[in-house]
Parts: structure tokens; C-alpha cells; sequence
């Protein structure tokens, strides 16, 4: 076929971020995704917990301080998280380095607090359906929470290494930032049903 | 100049056109080799190795059936043994929903949305390589366990307790729910990949209201896929956790409930089948206007009606489970949706025949097949309507009749136009025409083989003969029209067999195919056939939903893209305006890794739970190389 040149696309920029990258539009259909499986796994719950005669099934509710605090360290963390997110925007390398060691911290702090939170369930996963939902729905955030973390642990490399100097890497930080929001956000829900639901319940 | 000696500053427009394809060339092309064959992510490279791969699949899923058949023909016949058959039937099933209907369907997806978006190459193309490694390793899982007497035994749908620790001894079962976590992390990754293609790198000017209906149909897919296939890999991760570590999701003795199992299932089946379905009808709904020679009768009612469908599918999952005794107002409630989704097939139907009314048919193989589809899904839609009443589903429930329906709509509703859209495709794939002259014979042998040896079956399990039962008695009267339904088979085996032999002898005899050997409106026919690495040499602009018969002539395109790395354009979500010049990635070597990594994790994972653990860590080491910056021009920006 012949052509006729009608634009001319030379002005465009190399790499666009926000929602002119690719990868932007595909953390967020991960989500969508990811965030599927977790109101299955909630659905679950709620569904189990109808059948059963009392709920929670042969525990006490679960203790709520280290929950409580796993909530308020992943809610504070959205401060310097939003802050990471605007100084990538603006390619602001210092502040990057320094949020991405921040948020280091705030990956390792709720994996630290799990570890009690697991223990507060007072219940094994082998014991019955209520303590396989409850030790499958605080897996299923704790693996979000690692994989959040590696990739964290990944950027801050790469920013201090000569590869961060690109937008492409900011943008990479930025979808970062745009998915740990989605790990406080799923976080709340399950958050209510282990914690305050029983609770309810009762 | 060797691709190195390009400035950055050198745009297409800057050189003559067979400058411009060659150092184009230079850019895209996959590196031969094996290496190169290992490392590719050029999506018609993948695409085609996942068509090739979903045939054999259907291939070796039809021998099954053909081994059911001859055991079915007669009664107390013994050419297959209880175990065997169970194995049998499992994996016909197994094999043709998950390693053939849903991965067939994205492959040609992948081969033809980003040329049919006028892009250079999908979205995310080494997710998309990860996608087949993980599909083929899904694939070999499941024949090497049959071939070692470990196939899965319990349905495909594997349903509790049957499937649970207590009933289902050995690593048969979890054989099973592991090729579905291959297949569906497969099926994911595709559907992500087709999603943002979709949304973000559709040619200049393509707003949504030209959107190719095919393409249309893969985005809605899509996102049925990325809503429904959690479900499965949620349930299939506790049936694992259930038979390996001890939880109780489905042991009512603590708490548990089998119907979950169910609920869950068919959450992500009944939308299976509309994952299988929508893309046929977008495969329809191109041949019937390309053949047709006028656009569409009512695009929009077309796309309104694919969307009410993928809603209407999450509606429906319960009407597998009406014989399960759940409350009546439910029963009431799904049945009501089930019929629902009837409308919008049928205005699909009406929208069709009216394209057919108002144009000029070229009775051509790939409508031929669409006429054959019309026939069968049509038949196949109203059992549909008759079994989604409850009291009709109850007397029908688990019979031949359920099995006659459903082989209607899949193979009437989907492998019909998927026969036809390869008629229609293959040309651009391969370069070459497949022979009309066989191609109508093969219509005729699978559309009259097809029906002879389903139809029937609605009498049989009308007459009470059960699924999935290895064999009967001579008293039961069945065992003449079962003679006849195997050697019905045999005409549908014969057409099958001489679409393969069409499909492998067209690759190097058929007739040269040129670019729009159909004189089709969409832009896939705007480059050569087979297309070179790179697409297009000048970026399309689309002007109307009908490109290339809006000017027969000539292509509107766009330049000032760079030539020394792999660009390509993304544009804006509604109206495709330009928004940037960005880079797709090169071949790498790290998809293969990850999913060798990931494979060997997932195959330990069904003997030990600390496979995850230690299996995560070569899988976080892959993913880091997959993703470290390699300093090509592709990372400038």
C-alpha cells in the first residue's frame, strides 16, 4: 500500500510517566488481579463463618494489639509513601534515596509484627477451617508485603547505582509507591473481618 | 550501518523505504539460533508457537475421546479398565479446557491484537514470553503424570470429597490442581498483557468506537479472565493445602463445607465459558463483515452485548449446582440470569444476520464455518435455556444430555469459528492460503460428523445413561445409538485429521497469500504476510472503524519515530491521541529462567510446603535479572 504522512510523532517524549506508561497500567490491572483473590479468600471467610455454629471456631478472637499496630504502621507508612511518589514525579534523586530507605523500614516493621500476630490467632492452620481461613488470609498479605519488600529492596539498589538517573527508574518508583497503597489498602478489610467480626459476632 | 552505527537522532523519515525497512529489521528481528529461539519476544513468533502447541493439545485430547468412544461403542466392553477411564475422561476434559480452549484463544490473541492495534509488538512481551514457558510446562506436567499412571482421576472439575486427602490417595489430584496454577498464571499473564495493549498502545486516532470487534472482544475476555481465574487458583491453592498440610477448607468434621468447593469452581468455570465463547463470537463478527463486503450491522449493540455478557457470566455460576439442594429463592434468582444471558446472544445472532442480509456473502470456508456455528450454537443455546430450569437440570443432571449440551455451545459455539478464523488468519500467519477445496470438506465432514455424534446423546441421557461411566449393561438399550455416536466420531476424527493435513501442507504449498488476499477492512492486512519483525515500517493512523476500506489505496501514517532501538507509540485511553515515543523490550533469556525456576518450585511444591520457601529464592534471583536495567538504547528516556 502506498503511505501519506499525516503526523509527525518526532516531539513525543522518549518515556511518559503516570498514565502514559505501560507499566503504570499494569501494576494496576495487577490489582485488580491480586485484589480479585483477596475479596475471594475474604468471601470465604464470611462464608465459613455463616456455616459454622459459633465463630470463631475453637479460639478466642484473635488478640488485637499486634493486628492494631500492624494497622497503624502500614496506615503511617502511606505518609512517606505519598511523599516518595511526588519526589519521584519531580526526580528529586536525595529525597527518592531517602524514601526508599524509609520504606525499607516500613516493609520490615509489619513482617517483624506478624510474627506475634500469627501467635495471637491462638489456633494452627491444621486445627480446623476457621484457623486454615484466618492463617490463609494473614499468608496471602504477608506474601504481599514480602514481594513489596524485594522490590523495594531492588529500587533502593538501583537508585544508588548509575542506572537510577532515568525517568524510567522514577517511574518505577512511582508504581512502587502505587502498589504498596495497595497492600495498606487490601490490609483493611481483612484487618476488620479477623479482628473485629468475631468480636461482632459474638 | 550496522544497527550500533545509528545515531539517536535518526528518524524513520529520514530514510528511504528500503533503508528503512532494513535497518528496522536490524532491530526487531529474533536472533537465529537456538539461543534466539529461547530468548524471542516477538509476539507472532509466541503467538504462533502457542496456536501450534494448543492444537497438539487438541490433537492429543481428541485421541481420548476416540479411546472413549471405542470403549462406549459396545457395552461391557473392556479396552479401558474403571481406573483408566476415570484417568481418561479427567484428562480429556482437563486437556481441552485448560491447555486448549482458553490458551488457543489467547494465542491468536497475541499474534493478532497488537497488529490489529497497528502496534509493533504486545504489551509487556517478555511476560508474554513467561506466559508460553509456563503454559508448556502446565502442559507437560499433566501428559508426563499420565504417561506415568499419575494423571488426575477425579473430573475436571475435581470436586471434593472425591478429591480431598481422605478419598483421593497418591499425587493424582494435586497433579491437577498444579497444572492449574501453570494455566492459569499462564492465562493471566496474557490477559494483562492484552489489557494494556488494548488501553494504551492502540494505533493514532483509534478511539474506542474503532476498535476492531475481535479486539474488542479479547479486551472483555480479558477482563473476565483477570476477575474470574483467581477463583480457580484460589481453590485449587487450598485443595493443595488441604491434601498437603492439613487445613480443612473442605472437611465438614471441622468446619469446612464441600459445596464451597463448588461455589468457587464454577465462580471461575461458568465464566470459563464465556472466556472460551467471546472470543469466537469477535472471530464471527470479523469474518461475517469481511465477507459480507460492508461494516458490521450494529457495531454498538455488538460491543454492548459482548460487555452485558462478561457481567451476565459472574451471574451464573450457581446453575451448576441446582441438584446440590440450595434455597429455592437462589435456585429462582440464577435461573432467572441464565436465560437473561440469552439476550444478548441472540441480539448478537440478529446483528449477524443482518450484516449477512444487507451485504454481498462470499460463501468463502471461514463463513462457511460461521454458517455451520450459527446451526449448531443455536441448538446448543436453547438446551442451555432448557437446563438452566431447575426442574428440567434435575432430571437431566450428570446424563449425556448435559454432555451433548455443552460439547454444542464449545465446539458448535467456539471451535467452529475458531476453525474458520484460522482459515481466515492463516494467510497472514504463514503467507500462504489454505486449499478452499479441502477446506470445504472439512466443514462438511466436522459440521455433519459433529452432529452425528452429539445430537444423539441428548436421546441418551434423556434415556437415563450417565457421565463419566466406564460401561453399561446390554439390558440398559443403549448400545446401538452408542455404536452409532462412535462411528459418528469417526467422520468428526476424519475432518479434524484433514484440517491438520490442509494446515501442514498449505505452510509449503498453499498459494502465495499477499497482504489482503480477503480484501479485509481491518489493519492486520496493511503489511505483508507473514509480517516482518517489526510490523509496520510507518506507524498506521486510523481515520475510520474501517481502515482499509476507507482508502482502499492508500494507508494513513505517522513518523518521527527513532530507528537505532525498538519504539513504538502509546496513546491516550479514549480517543488514541500520541502520547509518547516508548521503547519495547529486547530479547532476553530471563523469561525462560523464571519459568523454569517458578516450574520446579510449583512441581516441588506438590511434595514438600518448604518447596515454596527455598523454590522462591532462584525465582526472586530470576526476577531481578529479568528486570535489571541492560544499558540498550530501550532504557533511554
Amino acid at each position: 500500500m502506498k503511505q501519506r504522512v499525516v503526523a509527525d510523532l518526532s516531539g513525543l517524549p522518549l518515556h511518559a510517566m503516570g498514565e502514559a506508561s505501560l507499566t503504570w497500567w499494569g501494576t494496576l490491572t495487577f490489582m485488580l488481579l491480586e485484589g480479585t483473590g483477596f475479596a475471594l479468600v475474604i468471601a470465604i471467610y464470611l462464608y465459613l463463618a455463616s456455616l459454622a455454629d459459633t465463630w470463631p471456631i475453637g479460639a478466642p478472637p484473635p488478640d488485637l494489639l499486634p493486628g492494631t499496630l500492624v494497622t497503624v504502621v502500614l496506615l503511617i507508612s502511606a505518609i512517606p509513601n505519598l511523599l516518595i511518589s511526588r519526589w519521584a514525579a519531580q526526580q528529586q534523586m536525595t529525597k527518592v534515596r531517602l524514601g526508599l530507605i524509609v520504606m525499607t523500614i516500613f516493609g520490615v516493621l509489619p513482617l517483624v509484627l506478624r510474627i506475634y500476630e500469627f501467635r495471637a490467632l491462638h489456633i494452627s492452620w491444621d486445627s480446623n477451617a476457621y484457623g486454615s481461613i484466618v492463617w490463609t488470609m494473614l499468608g496471602l498479605h504477608t506474601t504481599h508485603v514480602l514481594t513489596d519488600l524485594a522490590d523495594t529492596g531492588v529500587l533502593l539498589a538501583l537508585m544508588f547505582s548509575r542506572h537510577g538517573y532515568s525517568p524510567r527508574r522514577f517511574g518505577d518508583v512511582q508504581d512502587n509507591a502505587l502498589y504498596w497503597n495497595f497492600v495498606i489498602l487490601t490490609w483493611l478489610p481483612i484487618y476488620g473481618c479477623l479482628y473485629w467480626l468475631p468480636r461482632l459476632w459474638q | 550501518m550496522s544497527p550500533q552505527e545509528i545515531p539517536p537522532d535518526l528518524r524513520d523519515s529520514d530514510l528511504e523505504p528500503a533503508a528503512l525497512r532494513r535497518q528496522l529489521d536490524g532491530i526487531w528481528r529474533t536472533p537465529r539460533g537456538i539461543l534466539g529461539a529461547l530468548c524471542t519476544v516477538d509476539h507472532k513468533i509466541i503467538g504462533r508457537r502457542y496456536i501450534a502447541t494448543a492444537f497438539v493439545f487438541l490433537a492429543m485430547g481428541g485421541v481420548l475421546a476416540m479411546l472413549m468412544r471405542l470403549q462406549l461403542a459396545r457395552p461391557e466392553s473392556d479396552v479401558l479398565g474403571p481406573d483408566l477411564y476415570n484417568m481418561v475422561f479427567t484428562m480429556h476434559g482437563s486437556d481441552m479446557m485448560f491447555l486448549f480452549a482458553v490458551p488457543v484463544m489467547e494465542a491468536v490473541a497475541v499474534f493478532l491484537v497488537p497488529l490489529m492495534v497497528g502496534t509493533r509488538n504486545i504489551a509487556f512481551p517478555r511476560l508474554n514470553a513467561f506466559s508460553y514457558w509456563m503454559y508448556l510446562g502446565g502442559g507437560i506436567l499433566l501428559w508426563t503424570a499420565f504417561a506415568l499412571d499419575m494423571g488426575p482421576d477425579v473430573g475436571w472439575f475435581a470436586y471434593v470429597p472425591l478429591s480431598g486427602p481422605e478419598y483421593g490417595a497418591g499425587k493424582r489430584a494435586d497433579i491437577w490442581a498444579q497444572m492449574i496454577t501453570f494455566t492459569e498464571v499462564s492465562a493471566l499473564a496474557v490477559a494483562v498483557e492484552i489489557v494494556v495493549t488494548v488501553f494504551k498502545q492502540r494505533a493514532p486516532g483509534m478511539s474506542l468506537d474503532r476498535i476492531p470487534l475481535f479486539v474488542w472482544s479479547m479486551l472483555v475476555t480479558s477482563f473476565i479472565i483477570i476477575l474470574a481465574m483467581p477463583a480457580i487458583m484460589v481453590a485449587s491453592t487450598s485443595l493443595i493445602l488441604d491434601r498437603l498440610v492439613g487445613t480443612h477448607f473442605f472437611n465438614p468434621a471441622e468446619g469446612g463445607d464441600v459445596l464451597l468447593w463448588q461455589h468457587l469452581f464454577w465462580f471461575f468455570g461458568h465464566p470459563e465459558v464465556y472466556i472460551i465463547f467471546l472470543p469466537a463470537v469477535g472471530m464471527v463478527s470479523t469474518i461475517i463483515a469481511t465477507f459480507s463486503r460492508r461494516p458490521v450491522f450494529g457495531y454498538l449493540p455488538l460491543v454492548l452485548a459482548l460487555i452485558a455478557t462478561g457481567i451476565l457470566a459472574f451471574g451464573l455460576w450457581v446453575h451448576h449446582m441446582f441438584a446440590t439442594g440450595l434455597p429455592r429463592l437462589g435456585e429462582s434468582f440464577f435461573t432467572a440470569s441464565s436465560m437473561a444471558i440469552a439476550l444478548p446472544a441472540g441480539l448478537q445472532i440478529f446483528c449477524w444476520l443482518a450484516t449477512l442480509w444487507l451485504g454481498r456473502p462470499v460463501l468463502k470456508v471461514p463463513l462457511l464455518f460461521v454458517l455451520a456455528f450459527f446451526v449448531t450454537f443455536v441448538i446448543g443455546g436453547l438446551t442451555g435455556v432448557m437446563v438452566a430450569s431447575v426442574p428440567l437440570d434435575t432430571q437431566v443432571h450428570d446424563t449425556y444430555f448435559v454432555v451433548a449440551h455443552f460439547h454444542y455451545v464449545l465446539i458448535g459455539g467456539a471451535v467452529f469459528p475458531l476453525m474458520g478464523a484460522i482459515y481466515y488468519w492463516y494467510p497472514k500467519i504463514v503467507g500462504r492460503l489454505m486449499s478452499e477445496q479441502l477446506g470445504q470438506w472439512v466443514v462438511g465432514l466436522v459440521s455433519v460428523g459433529f452432529n452425528l455424534t452429539f445430537f444423539p446423546m441428548h436421546i441418551l441421557g434423556l434415556q437415563g445413561m450417565t457421565r463419566r461411566i466406564y460401561t453399561y449393561q446390554p439390558d440398559m438399550g443403549w448400545a446401538g445409538m452408542n455404536l452409532f455416536v462412535s462411528l459418528s466420531a469417526l467422520i468428526l476424527a476424519a475432518g479434524f485429521a484433514l484440517f491438520f493435513f490442509d494446515a501442514v501442507r498449505s505452510a509449503s504449498r498453499g498459494a502465495p497469500a499477499g497482504d489482503n488476499p480477503w480484501h479485509a477492512a481491518t489493519l492486520e492486512w496493511a503489511t505483508a504476510s507473514p509480517p516482518p519483525s517489526y510490523n509496520f515500517d510507518r506507524m498506521p493512523v486510523v481515520l475510520s472503524a474501517d481502515p482499509l476500506w476507507h482508502d482502499r489505496d492508500t494507508l494513513s501514517v505517522a513518523t518521527g519515530l527513532r530507528v537505532d532501538r525498538r519504539e513504538l507509540i502509546v496513546s491516550s485511553l479514549v480517543e488514541a491521541r500520541p502520547e509518547a515515543r516508548d521503547a519495547s523490550p529486547r530479547p532476553s533469556i530471563w523469561p525462560l529462567l523464571t519459568a523454569s525456576a517458578t516450574s520446579v518450585m510449583l512441581v516441588w511444591s506438590i511434595f514438600t510446603p518448604w518447596a515454596v520457601v527455598w523454590g522462591a529464592i532462584p525465582v526472586a534471583v530470576a526476577l531481578v535479572g529479568w528486570f535489571w536495567p541492560k544499558d540498550t538504547p530501550e532504557d533511554d528516556s
